[in-house]
């Protein structure tokens, strides 16, 4: 299914604009992130789409073509996944999974043989008689996506799905929920303030910031062209590099740095993984912390910008805390971002 | 000396099963009381759902007026019966005919469901609050219809405040003596009965069995009920 949603927007009674007038489309197939900070809409949105919030006038929301602006939840054929999951705590994972169907009135035949394939696919036929207060965390989130997809929806929507989780257990999940969702071929749509969540899972990913959507594209597109600096900031880090852009050449406290074109008026950005400590690298700093994270380094040092700058540093061996080290960055790495941009 | 025992010993208990008198009394409290707890709990599931659900204005002045007869002693709430449905009463002023029910058992049911409402009201509220609303969404993304909502997901959470309030409203009602002692002067209830044996024949050992049997009955009626809303909460899916 094609879902599509024009000119829709949030406001409260009290006057709080929780959602910007927004455009959206989602294609069939597509799994689509909002990734956002906490109170950027994206839950709005998503409550929006499940029929759970009104939108104010003027909204639309399309799937295919059939507007189901006005639809009530219970009608809309969305299946969603809680944060907390909000299994029925007085059924079984057996009778969790089939209350859809249930609710469908589908003949109890049916509903056995669709529950029973829906287990399957989850992995969860063992569990099928238990009560869901005898469920892991993982197994919860299972079951509440077996839930979802049973009644074949025709859009499945996801509250941060994995934020439940205790971190060792949210990655292996990651890369679970991907593949499970691709294996069921739906169009789907899950909010995260998780970058990693979202470039792990999502096709594309729509980055929100203050109600609105402020940029939509591929993991990649997003992570390399970056359309501001909320952007390159919120999606894999990116540091400022403050100092006086005149046109060809940035000169920061530790040195200069030429840009990789006509500049005035931008801000340069850079990801600490292009921060090479190289004995030839124009500009010079001081290291202030270094934090050991198994595969790299991450070493912060300062006196080449206001604020620390960071580098990944891969080899064996880390300088010393207070050594003076020389630091090349690429001219291709730079990103040159207008000023004064969301 | 008075003493406690009485020439018929143990078989005084068959006879409260043998004359009518006892059984019809110990029938009607029980039937008064079961009334009464069913007709407490859908009112102040009802009320208590939408005041934890809505805010409105005079919201607060609302259930301070649900909730006064908790200061109240019975014979106040019984009084407050008989202003009502009484001879004197607002009601056989207003219609025309003569409507007394104060002293039948309809103005037994309603002073006992006025004591209990209060009670009842203030534990479903309490377990209200502590609904999970996503639970409710969850079951609508699914397609479920408010009534089912209502069923399946409502009720089944409230269930463990239901059953221990509707046990306080039943246990109260069957052993209410004040509200019983000034509206049943044409009706007995077991807790009349127990004080008129006591006082008035001094049949101390007739007192003392019936006091045991209301203890009874009371604990087998609320272990039934127990036991069965167990059964439901578990056969939900």
């Amino acid at each position: 299914m094609t879902f599509r949603l024009t000119n829709t927007a949030k406001t409260y009674p009290d006057g709080t604009r929780a959602l910007l007038s927004t455009e959206l489309t989602v294609n069939n197939g597509e799994i689509v992130s909002l990734l956002g900070p906490s109170g950027c809409g994206k839950t709005t949105l998503l409550r929006i789409i499940a029929g759970l919030e009104t939108p104010d006038a003027g909204s639309d929301i399309w799937f295919d073509e059939d507007n189901v602006t006005s639809l009530p939840v219970e009608r809309r054929k969305v299946g969603m996944v809680f944060q907390s999951y909000a299994l029925f705590p007085n059924m079984s994972v057996r009778a969790n999974i089939g209350y859809g169907l249930k609710m469908q009135k589908l003949p109890k035949q049916e509903i056995d043989a669709r529950v029973t394939e829906v287990l399957e696919m989850c992995q969860l036929q063992k569990f099928s008689a238990r009560a869901i207060s005898a469920l892991s965390g993982g197994q919860r989130q299972r079951v509440a996506l077996a839930r979802a997809i049973a009644p074949r929806p025709r859009l499945l929507l996801l509250d941060e799905p994995l934020s439940a989780l205790d971190a060792s257990l949210r990655e292996v999940l990651r890369d679970e929920l991907a593949v499970l969702l691709r294996e069921f071929n739906i169009t789907a749509i899950f909010v995260t303030h998780d970058q990693d969540e979202a470039m792990a899972i999502a096709d594309r990913v729509a980055v929100m910031s203050n109600g609105r959507v402020v940029q939509s594209g591929t993991p990649e597109e997003l992570y390399r062209n970056p359309n501001s600096a909320f952007v390159a900031g919120f999606v894999g880090n990116a540091m400022l590099l403050d100092g006086k852009n005149t046109g060809n050449v940035l000169i920061l406290e530790g040195g200069e740095l030429k840009l990789p074109s006509e500049g005035t008026g931008q801000n340069v950005f850079v990801r600490a993984e292009d921060v090479k400590i190289d004995d030839n690298g124009p500009l010079c700093g001081q290291v202030e912390t270094i934090t050991f994270l198994g595969t790299h380094y991450r070493i912060g040092i300062k006196g080449i910008t206001p604020n620390l700058l960071t580098s990944v540093f891969a080899g064996q061996s880390a300088p010393k805390v207070g050594q003076r080290v020389k630091v090349a960055i690429g001219p291709e790495a730079l990103m040159l971002l207008p000023e004064g941009a969301v | 000396m008075v003493s406690g025992e009485s020439e018929a010993g143990w078989a005084i208990y068959l006879d409260i099963l043998r004359k009518p008198r006892y059984l019809n009394t110990l029938v009607l409290t029980v039937l008064v009381s079961l009334a009464t707890t069913v007709a407490a709990l859908a009112i102040s599931t009802t009320a208590g759902m939408f005041l934890s659900r809505n805010r409105f204005k005079g919201r607060g002045i609302l259930l301070s007026i649900m909730t006064l007869p908790l200061a109240f002693p019975g014979v106040v709430i019984g009084f407050l019966i008989i202003l009502l449905g009484g001879r004197q009463g607002l009601v056989n002023q207003i219609t025309p005919g003569h409507v007394v029910f104060a002293y039948s058992v309809v103005g037994l049911f309603l002073g006992y469901l006025y004591f209990s409402i209060p009670r009842v009201l203030l534990t479903v509220m309490a377990a209200a609050e502590k609904l999970d609303p996503e639970l409710e969404e969850a079951a609508r993304t699914l397609g479920a219809s408010p009534y089912r909502v209502v069923v399946n997901v409502i009720l089944p959470g409230l269930m463990p405040s239901l059953v221990a309030a509707g046990a306080i409203a039943f246990a109260t009602a069957m052993g209410a003596f004040g509200t019983a002692f000034t509206l049943a002067t044409n009706i007995d209830v077991i807790p009349m009965v127990i004080y008129t044996e006591f006082t008035l024949s001094a049949n101390i050992a007739m007192a003392a069995a019936l006091s045991i049997v209301l203890g009874i009955v009371t604990w087998a009626l609320l272990l039934i009920a127990r036991s069965l809303s167990g059964t439901t909460v578990a056969a939900g899916g």
